[in-house]
């Protein structure tokens, strides 16, 4: 075959490939898109649909279930607060009135039933989600926290 | 002094690189001699001033001298010496030094071993070498100096992350940076190339050695990373799919295919526009990796840095030179002379196969990374992509690849005959259902999961059957094959290799993924689990005093049946100066699957949150990794790579007469 119809068939074959990766990746962001919800928006989010939830570890809230594992916290962003549950260890830097993002899926009874709790690696890193979270509550207390 | 004196000599680095980036070129195009010649002095100035700088820093760490800002924020005197220098590069100021350190060495290496290549090439070489290293060496002197003092220095340092106090993650980044910017090699002949015109065997033959260098360090990087990540978080994971990990994996795969489409280059003088488009693509994808680190942009499980002032200035680098970089290649890449036809069963073709399909693969990680921004700056809406969405779009593309691999080797250049490769391939078809059947048997399912452990076999008999058939086992004399496997090229046993290796990881991944088994509850001493036939005992918990920190150190008998196994230790550390705890796992490996135990909390009533993985397969991947650069090592070895341009023999009657 000619150069040129080569080149054609690779293109071709090049663009088909990329349609069909297109195509699942389109599949798979509808289902597995996870969007961040702050306290004050929690209620906007579809109830069932994995989401993620973050905010401040409201100080005082961390209570341990009777069966030991299972713990119940209120994740703040200073103007509202939602309750959570999660049964598991809880990362090391969990900790109240540190920041904190759990991924899992709002409950019937308004309370969020967390399958990850995610506390990041160091006490002076504050995830960006976060940060805006407090800002649009008119909590944001200056960049100290923000800053490496 | 001696950080003033560091910080000089960056200055001067950057001076040098400014010299070294213009000249040059130049000369080049002029063709004087004497100023093409200046690249290799700048090179090789770079690589001492920079040298320098890196060196004083790290006096000023292993000194503790705090009147360095970056030493009070990143070290502390009662730190062990190993993690005082690894300090050095665990933290943004530093590891910039080290980028550009690593950069100077390349440099200099092609200064002082690229003898035989064309002197215009060289030049163009390292001047483009030099304009990266004048953007990261403007950056880091603008924006991230990590020679700024403080008076009066205080009394003690604020101490490195406890979590980055570990030997994996001390030598992650420097193997890291020796991929992404062992890239940069491939990236400064692509231009060059463009500039010049002109790309032939003698410059692939030059580009495999330093791709395939740099190949070598991001594998073992990505690999350091993923051992890191899981025997440290304690969450008997090692990969999550985070941004932070997709951006060293993209110029990964694309450096696996630059790999693969210059060796058309080197045998076939074809896909030279495409193998200059790679480079290009797989630096960039490198310097996008450094971008979203350090920029704050993306949250992600281990981010490096907050800052935007940073983000910015990388953002208009990588503006620069992706940018600048694409519309050079728009522009001379029709001047490159296309080479030979092929059939589409062929080498070329297969070879043309693996980078489509890795490009469409690096592709969907690209989408699924940069998704969460775009979406955020088009709608504010915050979002997340997670493991589920690179099962669905990413693995669907590996599988044919992993398909095609076994049948690759097998092929001839130009036109080669299918059925002929199925023939010989015969053994290797064996392997799947044999495969299949054993993990049917072990495990029941999922589907997904037998079949990709059925193509890791495939490939992996599939890669020994080429070997096999080279050497002629089984069929000749072992003495017969043994003579043939010695004068094999080194980069054939690389391949096979680094090919098996690749099918010994995949199955490791594909078993560690689907087939963990966990358990959490509450132990108290003296109370026993069982998971996946074997029993841990709890025998309770110790305090211990380490060095800058103290630990709650469990203790777990293991045993199989009546068979003593393994005595685990796992820890909760608390470290004192940063009031940091973490989480230490102890983990046995049986060879062919890991014990993997965690402590956590206390109840208050003597009881202890314990979780215990158990982890199948999991050593295959860092064995299946450790082969993989095995093979790049060997491949370097081979004796072709290391003649850089062909010399023609000229025949002398003077060297007649000495020869005979």
């Amino acid at each position: 075959m000619t150069r040129k119809r080569r080149r054609l068939y690779m293109v071709l074959a090049g663009m088909l490939l990329l349609g069909g990766a297109v195509a699942l990746v389109l599949a798979a962001l509808e289902e597995n898109l996870n969007y961040f919800y702050s306290p004050a928006d929690l209620n906007t989010a579809p109830p069932g649909r994995p989401i993620r939830l973050g905010g401040l570890v409201e100080e005082g809230s961390v209570q341990r279930k009777d069966d030991g594992l299972t713990v119940t916290f209120r994740i703040t962003d200073l103007a509202e607060s939602v309750p959570v549950t999660y049964k598991g260890i809880l990362p090391d830097l969990f900790r109240e009135g540190q920041s904190v993002i759990t991924e899992g899926t709002l409950g019937p009874d308004g309370t969020f039933v967390a399958r990850e709790v995610l506390a990041k690696h160091d006490e002076n890193y504050m995830p960006p989600e976060v940060v805006d979270a407090l800002k649009k509550s008119g909590q944001w207390r200056g960049g100290g926290a923000a800053a490496q | 002094m001696i950080p003033e004196l560091g910080h000089f000599a960056l200055i001067l680095a950057l001076v040098v690189a400014l010299v070294q980036g213009s000249v040059p070129f130049v000369g080049a195009a002029r063709g004087h001699r004497g100023w093409m010649e200046l690249a290799r002095t700048g090179a090789l100035a770079q690589l001492i001033l920079v040298g320098f700088a890196f060196f004083a820093l790290m006096y000023a760490y292993v000194t503790s001298d705090f009147t360095v800002v970056n030493v009070v924020a990143n070290s502390h005197s009662a730190k062990p010496l190993l993690y005082k220098i690894a300090g050095v590069w665990g933290n943004h100021e530093g590891s910039m030094v080290l980028w550009v350190l690593i950069l100077s060495v390349f440099g200099a290496a092609v200064a002082l071993f690229g003898g035989n290549l064309p002197p215009t090439l060289r030049a163009r070489v390292l001047a483009v070498q030099a304009w990266i290293a004048t953007g990261f060496l403007a950056f880091t002197l603008f924006t991230s100096n990590p020679f700024l003092r403080v008076f009066p220095p205080p009394s003690d340092g604020r101490s490195l992350n406890p979590l980055l106090q570990d030997p994996g993650l001390a030598f992650h980044p420097p193997m890291l940076y020796m991929g992404y910017v062992g890239f940069s090699m491939a990236f400064s002949f692509a231009i060059a190339a463009l500039i010049e015109g002109r790309v032939d065997a003698a410059w692939a033959r030059w580009v495999r050695p330093w791709t395939l260098a740099a190949w070598c360090f991001l594998t073992g990087g990505i690999a350091l990373g993923a051992w890191w990540a899981y025997y440290e978080l304690g969450w008997g994971g090692w990969w999550f799919w985070d941004p932070v990990e997709n951006v060293s994996f993209m110029p990964w795969l694309m450096g696996t295919a630059l790999l693969h489409s210059a060796i058309v280059v080197e045998k076939r003088d074809a896909l030279k526009a495409w193998t200059i488009l790679l480079a290009i693509l797989t630096f960039s994808l490198s310097l996008i990796g450094t971008f979203v680190v350090r920029s704050g942009l993306l949250s992600s499980v281990h981010a490096f840095a907050n800052d935007p002032e940073r983000g910015l200035f990388i953002l208009l680098l990588l503006c620069i030179t992706i940018g600048g970089s694409l519309l050079l290649f728009a522009w001379r890449a029709p001047a490159l002379k296309s080479g030979g036809l092929f059939a589409p069963v062929s080498r070329e073709g297969g070879l043309m196969l693996n980078n489509l399909l890795l490009t469409v693969a690096c592709a969907t990680v690209f989408l699924g990374t940069l998704y969460p921004l775009f979406l955020e700056a088009f709608n504010g809406a915050k979002v997340s992509v997670g493991p589920p969405f690179y099962n669905k779009t990413f693995v669907p593309v590996m599988a044919p690849l992993i398909a095609a691999m076994a049948t690759g080797p097998f092929l001839t250049w130009k036109r080669a005959d299918l059925s002929g490769v199925i023939g010989r391939l015969k053994v290797a078809l064996a392997a799947p259902p044999a495969a299949v059947i054993l993990a049917l048997y072990r495990q029941g399912g999922p589907v997904l999961s037998v079949i990709a452990v059925g193509l890791a076999a495939w490939l992996f008999v599939g890669a020994l059957s080429e070997w096999a058939v080279r050497v002629k086992l089984f069929r000749a004399p072992i003495a017969e094959s043994v003579r043939r496997a010695r004068s094999l090229p080194r980069a054939a046993h690389g391949m096979t290799l680094a090919h098996a290796g690749l099918a010994i990881a995949i199955a490791g991944m594909t078993a560690a993924a689907s087939w963990k088994a966990e358990e959490v509850r509450i132990m108290h001493p003296g109370e026993s689990v069982d998971l996946a036939g074997y029993t841990y005992r709890f025998e309770g918990v110790n305090s211990v005093l380490g060095p800058n920190y103290t630990s709650d150190m469990a203790t777990f008998t293991v045993t199989r049946g009546r068979r003593f196994v393994a005595r685990l230790t796992p820890e909760k550390r608390l470290y004192t100066v940063q009031n940091m705890p973490t989480t230490e796992a102890a983990i046995h490996t049986t060879g062919l699957a890991d014990l993997y135990t965690v402590i956590g909390d206390a109840d208050g009533s003597g009881g202890w949150t314990v979780r215990i993985f158990h982890e199948p397969m999991v050593p295959w991947i860092w064995a299946g990794a450790l082969i993989m650069i095995l093979g790049g090592a060997v491949s370097l070895t081979d004796r072709r790579l290391r003649i850089g341009a062909p010399v023609r023999q000229r025949k002398s009657p003077a060297g007649a007469a000495v020869r005979a």
